[in-house]
């Protein structure tokens, strides 16, 4: 017996991402043909998954490989931020060179060609948020976090905090608090507002 | 993700400074496109239209007739479709308390109207540079904060 059957591709692709998308937990939207906005986070695990998971049907993620190299640059200075053990200044370069088994000059060229920033400075970025974090997160003392992230002294951290975002860190501090309780007044407002209807 | 480029809403009632902003981001390295509005009233019309693209950063302008920068701001943070917006302001009031408060209120960038049109084009390509970096990365927007207010360039964008 033969069938015969009518298809849509374009359905079809669009149905068949959405199901692995949602199977994987990948917050999306198909914004159209050939583009999904992915609308949260992506790890670069989910991404791998994703890639297996769909290649079966001959969907491809389009992906430039300098952009490729560019994510696995940014995993280490993370990784190398995020770790316990702190490192000396002058041995980022060849740590970074070592990890990638890439020359560092090539590798600051095309991270700079990419993001529009230089190695260097996308670290230091990275470790003002770990500052951040460690401030409002885990309520550490500046001291603390200067000694945890192999700042020289408070003075350092304190002037690279200001320089990269334009505020002390104990303004940045007080706005959070003064934003977070803002937002939990608000709630109990609302609360408050509910159990009165 | 779409990596390519930036889209931008400015809403400010001044035609120079819109006219100025849209020529300072000419030499912008991260690809913007800038759409601009002309009060605060226009701006949340056109927020709250359903299907529209929404613009990764507003700039708000926090004296405009009809509806001002900072409720525009109160209102955007309230909106659970809009709360996740960069909010940056763009103001010729640079006082610390003004500063502090919009901060408080949820913006995520502040931007003190400098006099001086290179100082503009080095302030937003700054600005630009920055936000790309935290859009790009998946940085904790809650975190963002920064703050143009005569100060000295933001350590980021130095390539």
């Amino acid at each position: 017996m033969i069938l015969n059957i009518k298809y849509d591709i374009n359905l079809a692709c669009k149905i068949i991402l959405q199901e692995h998308l949602a199977k994987i937990g990948i917050p999306f939207e198909i914004t159209g043909l050939g583009e999904i906005r992915v609308t949260g986070n992506i790890s670069s695990e989910q991404y791998e998954k994703l890639e297996k998971s769909i290649k079966k049907y001959g969907i491809e993620i389009i992906d430039n490989p300098k952009t490729a190299l560019v994510q696995r640059i940014k995993e280490v200075i993370i990784e190398m931020v995020y770790m316990n053990e702190k490192l000396p200044d002058s041995r980022i370069s060849a740590y970074i060179s070592t990890k990638l088994n890439l020359s560092y000059s090539y590798l600051s060229k095309i991270f700079t060609e990419v993001t529009y920033t230089s190695i260097e400075n996308y670290m230091i970025l990275q470790r003002i948020e770990r500052v951040k974090q460690l401030i409002i997160e885990e309520n550490l003392t500046f001291t603390e976090v200067a000694w945890k992230l192999n700042y020289s002294s408070v003075a350092h951290l304190s002037n690279q905090f200001k320089k990269t975002t334009g505020l002390t860190p104990t303004v940045f501090q007080r706005i959070i608090e003064r934003r977070n309780s803002r937002y939990s007044a608000a709630e109990n407002l609302y609360n408050t507002n509910d159990n009165e209807l | 993700m779409n990596y390519d480029e930036l889209y931008l809403l400015l809403a400010d009632d001044d035609d120079d400074d819109r006219l100025f902003f849209k020529e300072a981001l000419e030499e912008v390295k991260v690809r913007t496109i800038l759409n601009t509005v002309n009060d605060g009233s226009q701006l949340m019309n056109y927020l709250n239209k359903p299907g529209i693209r929404l613009p990764q950063i507003v700039f708000l302008d926090l004296f405009m007739p009809v509806k001002s920068g900072m409720e525009c701001l109160t209102e955007i943070r309230r909106n659970n479709k809009l709360k996740d917006l960069t909010i940056a302001i763009y103001s010729t009031t640079g006082t610390e308390h003004v500063i502090e408060e919009a901060f408080v209120k949820g913006a995520n960038i502040y931007i003190k109207k400098p006099y001086d049109f290179s100082v503009l084009k080095n302030i937003l390509a700054q600005v630009i540079n920055m936000s790309w970096q935290y859009y790009t990365s998946g940085l904790r927007k809650e975190n963002f904060l920064l703050n143009f207010n005569g100060m000295e360039k933001a350590v980021v964008s130095r390539v």
